[in-house]
């Protein structure tokens, strides 16, 4: 006979033993993009083309560094959480472990090496 | 019962068993998009690093992005941006509650392939 009942069996587990914060956390950062993307896609594709004067030019003042900053994070992240599901859906065992791994570590790079950049160029 | 048949579940898709429907290809494209703008993502944060580097890197990345292969993966990428982007507002409409019978979700998803094109040729003309 089993003492635990299902609920408390169930409780903080979900596809990534976190409950509900994976979808909590994607409902945030899609609203949080909703309001960041048209904007990002306004001042860098405007800097996109340009010269090298330009392009540090327009990073160099705060409201475009700080929004591409804001929005490759948020971006990103949003993007490592939504790779993840997609990894749980298709693969399984030490695959879907690799991928997952692999898919954060990429994450991380990438914001770390654009914040790098934006923080040279501000700075 | 909570215990059956626990972690050997089969995975996705069952598309074999579905002819192509709005709903489905609507969905299956969000997931596309969003993964795929990685891609364009990791080619801005190149293209910001050689611009904070050197005037040589730069030349290279800026040749990249504004040669006719960076224009078609732009241009791309900016009507996969507007596809997730409307298809994350459908799906917080649906987190909500709303929006789910047949009829309206369809009637979203062509709003959001619709809508996707018209926004990426306002973008082109206007940025």
């Amino acid at each position: 006979m089993r003492y635990l009942t299902a609920r408390k069996r169930a409780v903080g587990k979900g596809a990534a033993g976190t409950g509900t914060q994976h979808h909590w956390y994607m409902q945030v950062s899609a609203v949080a993009l909703a309001f960041l993307v048209p904007a990002f896609i306004y001042i860098v594709g405007s800097a996109i083309g340009g010269t090298q004067e330009e392009v540090l030019a327009t990073f160099a003042r705060p409201f475009p560094a700080i929004l591409t900053g804001l929005t490759l994070f948020v971006g990103v992240m949003h993007f490592n959480k939504g790779a993840q599901m997609m990894i749980e859906d298709y693969a399984r065992g030490s695959m879907r472990k690799a991928l997952i791994m692999f898919v954060i570590g990429l994450s991380y790079a990438t914001i770390a090496t654009g914040v790098f950049a934006l923080a040279k160029i501000a700075l | 019962m909570a215990d059956v048949n626990r972690g050997n579940r089969p995975l996705s898709p069952h598309l074999s068993i579905y002819r192509p429907q709005m709903t489905s290809m609507s969905s299956i494209l969000t997931r596309i998009t969003g993964n795929a703008l990685i891609i364009s993502v990791i080619l801005i944060v190149w293209w910001l690093l050689a611009a904070a580097t050197s005037p040589a890197y730069f030349a290279t990345a800026n040749g990249v992005m504004t040669s006719w292969f960076g224009d078609i993966v732009l241009v791309l990428s900016t009507l996969g941006i507007w596809y997730h982007f409307l298809a994350g507002l459908r799906h917080l409409y649906f987190d909500a509650g709303h929006g789910l019978d047949i009829d309206t979700a369809e009637k979203l998803g062509w709003g959001m392939m619709i809508g996707s094109v018209v926004l990426t040729v306002l973008t082109v003309i206007v940025v």
